[in-house]
């Protein structure tokens, strides 16, 4: 049997890349270790959150799926930082870890071209540092011409708790054993990671009374720019928040060294963003307590996760810490928390593409690139997905700019940067965040995800229907003008606002910071919705927008410059010895990203634009 | 590469013209912003156009200012000329100007580069410019570095570490929005902090002026009406017979230039025609002249004579020189006093005859105090020392000034932070130290956040 494009992995990334390929028409085929774990959310039960939310925007821009689904899932919906700016704004679903897998599922068995397998893969198929497929555990080999490996943490994973470590994926899903040894031998480097979990617990074991309600918004949010919504707010659970005692710490503290942690039973690098209640309790010691939010994992089951309480102590300390927590005095634990190693290659070693430096058309994403969420998985497999499939199609790669998304931003940051711990997206990250907005995703890459033929023709229409309105509304303000009558600054003074003193248009109104659209609307009949929005960002952060556009563009001019592929850096005279290393490794494929790796300084790069110029 | 460089093409002090050249996208944009005259922006490519370089209202200089736009120029890219009127002084003050609107200063031997990676060049021309990139690009960075004092980066250190700990305060507010035990920078938490920095920093952009002046001389001008001493005043800090004195009302026609050192410091020291209203026309020439040293002096001395009443002519002087650095010295204090200024409200007043030195030390005592000469000196004086770092000074505090804006104005915190970053960026360049995660290892070392 021949497909064209195999995905290894089920997860997040897994189902973006098999969707992807086989929608753009290509014979797909996904291998799974086990279908019941399609789309799993093994930690969290949410989805989205600052930068993070905005990748699902993105994702649901250029045609994936993650907006969609956790739309379908949603349990409490709520837009973050409503008060800190238009930039960093996001939006964060609590996702039903039942609806959003089965729903996932749903939508690949209805998808033309692709087929799931049950089965572990041992090993790739190479001929000529090209990849023809993917060995299986029982000896099949399935051939295909192009592979993409979204293996998550499953590569080698070890699960820890105390002293103890076992060999296992998460649930005591079966990990795989060889394919990380066979990366190797085919030249790639393999790094050790690991993240964590806290516990779940039985929600009828809790003293709610002892806990702070946490609800979601009023007013109906979707992730996807399909704008349907599939739990009204008055219908939506709420989370609940209680904080570590003196007694927790004092658990923590007197058992330190019987964590897996702390005990030195653990090789792989953790995230530092994500640190343990242990390492909480020691590296913020001066801290009387830590926040932990109760969240619901389902309406089907009654697992509630302990956000911020991930550990890697023993069950019985584990028992001890739990039911030190206030409403948690009597809580039965369901499972307990544990820290997860696994191997990941060099983000270094792959190309803008996702495309791996080494072998042709094999592909990766997700945490076996070093990165860590739901949402980081889904962007790089959406665009390995898409990337594969224009790579058969012999066309250029999508490679999204770091001005154009959060994707673009994270994408390359792993090629270019490299990880040391497990990579999370944040807003800081990225240089131009003003421009990366939650509102305009679309905006934003619509185009693209049309031209590559994931957009179906109705729904572009509409989107092009949206920026023509923008454009009219904003023609249209610009051309209303408003003066100082009587009755205009009345109402004026009641907002309230600076009463006219000349003529001025609704555009420039706008702009002052205490007039709303809904002020505007006052003196003009609007019918808009979604644009209203645009419009009004447009117009209130004009000066610091075009600031923004201004720097990217300057990084533009630079991403133009292309370095050819085959360039010898040891023929390239005065280039700095660490500048000279860190070019052969990570070979940009530009001046611009040259300029981002570090150790590459200002100098190196006029010498490394003087040389092409005089090799060009 | 095409943002906009900028560099004075000639040799400095020499020659009756200066040219200050740039390149790039901007050009012609960056020049039309400080530039009194026709739009340049909409004028003909190769074309001369006449006009003033002004920073703010203030008028620079008279220049001629030659447009060319890509790609028939020396780079391809758009290149603006500017012809100034030579002299280290004005030349500096219209690159600075040119520094605060955008363009930044050229690399050495960058204009060539430019034209080489842009095809005017050759490739046997190009060997010699590689020869100057190569070894002048790596060391550009080493010797800004060795230029600024250790006082001064570590100033500049101090203030990008406030900054850090500031935006990482508002970043892990951004990216962790929950976490309600990590304390919310209010507003007003940074305008205080940006006050206190703005207070520093203008400060170190003062004070590197005055070390410019040190370099280059402090520029000072007598003035007064005839026959009230000013040549006598100049003669006893020279402490030679320059200026011809005399009791002849109207001696000194010529402006006459002497150079003390003060204490190490420099003064250039011009004495000038007294100012009174005149038939003569050769005395005339001298009064206009002396007025218009006024405009370019960097310190005037006012000087009064004790015995005569406040004439109208003094109260012009006294009034012409009122935004200046002045000191006012009441010479004569040796005859009847029936000199009245009580009404003036004047400030850094010196008495003084001719006959005696303490009135002369009074009058040195004072010019050191007025231009911070002892703090200069001493080791801890923390202050810029080339265009580039001051250009960069001016625009971290100009960053300053558009969040404090933003505050007041209340934007969101996320817009305030663009230029809070920007402060820390352009500050980071004067120092040689560029973004990297910083902010983000500062966030992670010192917030408690994670699942």
């Amino acid at each position: 049997m021949k497909y064209e494009i195999i995905v290894v992995g089920g997860g997040h990334a897994g189902c973006e890349a098999a969707l992807a390929s086989a929608r753009l028409g290509h014979k797909t085929l996904l291998v799974t270790s086990n279908i019941k774990n399609i789309a799993d959310m093994p930690c969290n039960p949410s989805i989205g959150g600052p930068a993070k939310g905005i990748v699902v925007r993105e994702i649901d821009a250029l045609g994936g799926e993650m907006g969609r689904n956790a739309d379908k899932g949603a349990l409490q919906t709520k837009m973050l930082n409503t008060k800190k700016g238009p930039a960093v704004q996001a939006l964060r679903f609590q996702a039903d870890k039942i609806t959003y897998p089965k729903e996932m599922l749903k939508t690949l068995e209805a998808t033309n071209n692709l087929e799931i397998k049950e089965a572990m893969v041992e090993k790739l198929a190479v001929n000529n540092k090209k990849v023809t497929g993917v060995e299986l555990e029982d000896g099949e080999k399935i051939e295909s011409d192009a592979v993409i490996l979204t293996t998550g943490t499953y590569l080698k994973a070890v699960v820890l708790a105390g002293s103890s470590r076992k060999s296992s994926g998460p649930h005591g899903e079966k990990e795989s054993k060889f394919l990380s040894d066979n990366l190797k031998k085919l030249g790639f480097t393999i790094k050790r990671l690991k993240t964590g979990t806290p516990q779940r617990i039985d929600k009828n074991t809790i003293d709610y009374s002892k806990t702070q309600e946490e609800k979601g918004d009023d007013i109906p949010r979707t992730f996807s720019f399909d704008n349907i919504v599939y739990k009204e707010p008055k219908d939506q659970i709420s989370c609940h928040l209680i904080y570590t005692t003196p007694k927790t710490h004092e658990i923590i503290k007197e058992h330190l060294n019987e964590s897996s942690m702390y005990g030195g039973y653990v090789e792989g690098v953790g995230p530092r963003y994500c640190p343990s209640i242990e390492d909480k309790v020691v590296r913020f010691s001066d801290k009387e307590r830590h926040q932990l939010f109760l969240e619901p994992e389902s309406l089907y089951y009654d697992d509630i996760y302990i956000q911020g309480f991930s550990t890697s102590m023993p069950n019985e300390i584990q028992d001890l810490m739990v039911h030190s927590l206030p409403g948690l005095e009597k809580a039965k634990i369901l499972k307990y928390g544990y820290a997860i190693e696994y191997d990941a290659i060099d983000s270094k070693q792959l190309k803008r593409s996702l495309e791996t430096k080494i072998i042709e058309n094999l592909y990766t994403a997700g945490q076996i690139n070093g990165t860590s969420g739901y949402e980081e998985a889904a962007g790089q497999g959406l665009i390995a997905g898409i990337n594969a499939a224009l790579k058969l199609e012999g066309k250029d790669p999508l490679i999204l700019k770091r001005n154009e998304s959060y994707i673009g931003v994270l994408i390359d940051d792993l090629v270019t940067k490299g990880v040391k711990d497990p990579y999370r997206l944040l807003t800081s990250r990225a240089e131009y965040r003003l421009l990366l907005r939650n509102d305009n995703a679309d905006l934003r890459l619509r185009d693209y995800g049309y031209q590559v033929g994931l957009i179906p023709e109705e729904k572009y229409q509409a989107f092009k229907k949206k920026k023509e309105n923008i454009k009219e509304l904003t023609t249209l303000l610009q051309n209303t003008r408003i003066t100082p009558k009587k009755e205009t600054n009345e109402y004026i003074e009641k907002i309230p606002s600076t009463p006219l003193k000349d003529g001025i248009s609704l555009y420039d109104f706008l702009k002052r910071p205490e007039i709303t659209i809904e002020n505007i609307k006052h003196f003009v009949n609007i019918n808009y919705k979604e644009e209203l929005e645009q419009v009004e960002i447009n117009a209130k952060y004009e000066g610091y927008i075009k600031k923004a556009k201004k720097e990217a563009d300057k990084m533009l001019a630079l991403e133009e410059k292309k370095i050819p592929e085959d360039i010898d850096y040891e023929k390239v005279p005065n280039l700095a010895s660490e500048a000279r290393q860190k070019l052969a490794e990570i070979k940009p494929t530009t001046i611009g990203q040259a300029s981002r790796i570090s150790g590459v300084n200002p100098a190196d790069i006029s010498i490394l634009m003087v040389y092409l110029r005089r090799n060009g | 590469m095409n943002d906009t460089i900028v560099a004075i093409s000639t040799a400095l002090g020499v020659g009756a013209i200066s040219i200050v050249r740039l390149s790039g996208t901007e050009a012609i944009e960056v020049v039309n912003n400080c530039f009194k005259g026709k739009d340049l922006t909409k004028v003909k490519s190769h074309t001369i156009n006449y006009g003033h370089i002004v920073d703010q209202d203030e008028i620079i200089d008279e220049v001629l200012v030659s447009i060319m736009k890509a790609p028939r120029t020396y780079t391809a890219e758009d290149v603006v000329e500017i012809n100034c009127h030579g002299g280290i002084i004005s030349t500096k003050r219209i690159l600075e100007t040119i520094l605060t609107h955008g363009a930044r200063l050229a690399e050495p031997g960058e204009f060539t580069k430019r034209a080489f990676l842009n095809g005017r060049i050759d490739l046997v021309k190009s060997e010699a410019v590689m020869d100057i990139i190569d070894s002048k690009s790596e060391e550009a960075n080493k010797l800004a570095l060795s230029q600024l004092s250790g006082s001064t980066s570590n100033m500049i250190k101090k203030f990008r570490e406030k900054l850090k700990q500031l935006l990482a305060s508002i970043e892990v507010n951004i990216d962790y929005p929950e976490y309600y035990d990590i304390e919310v920078v209010t507003k007003e938490q940074i305008s205080k902090a940006i006050s206190e920095m703005k207070k520093e920093l203008e400060k170190v952009i003062k004070e590197s002026k005055n070390s410019t002046l040190i370099k280059e001389g402090i520029k000072t001008v007598i003035v007064g009406r005839p026959n009230v001493g000013k040549s006598s005043i100049l003669n006893k800090l020279l402490e030679q017979e320059k200026a011809i004195v005399t009791d002849i009302a109207g001696t000194t026609r010529d402006i006459v230039e002497g150079e003390i050192y003060l204490d190490g410091i420099l003064l250039n020291i011009i004495d000038t025609a007294g100012i009174r209203s005149t038939d003569d026309i050769v005395e005339k020439i001298g009064v206009e002249k002396s007025l218009s040293m006024i405009d370019d002096a960097d310190l005037v001395i006012v000087v009064l004579n004790n015995n005569e009443k406040l004439t109208k002519e003094d109260e012009e002087i006294i009034d012409k020189t009122k935004d200046k650095q002045r000191i006012i010295v009441i010479n004569k204090n040796d005859l009847e006093k029936k000199l009245d200024i009580s009404k003036s409200n004047l400030k850094n007043i010196v008495e003084t005859n001719a006959n005696r030195v303490e009135g002369i030390k009074a009058l040195k005592e004072k010019i050191i105090e007025l231009f911070q000469l002892e703090t200069i000196k001493s080791k801890d004086y923390t202050y810029l020392t080339n265009a580039r770092q001051i250009s960069l000074a001016k625009q971290a505090y100009q960053s300053l000034i558009e969040a404090e804006l933003g505050i007041n104005n209340d934007l969101p915190i996320d817009m305030v932070e663009i230029d809070l970053k920007n402060t820390f960026e352009y500050l980071g360049e004067i120092i040689g130290e560029t973004y990297s995660e910083e902010i983000l290892d500062h966030l992670f070392a010192n917030f408690c956040v994670g699942k």
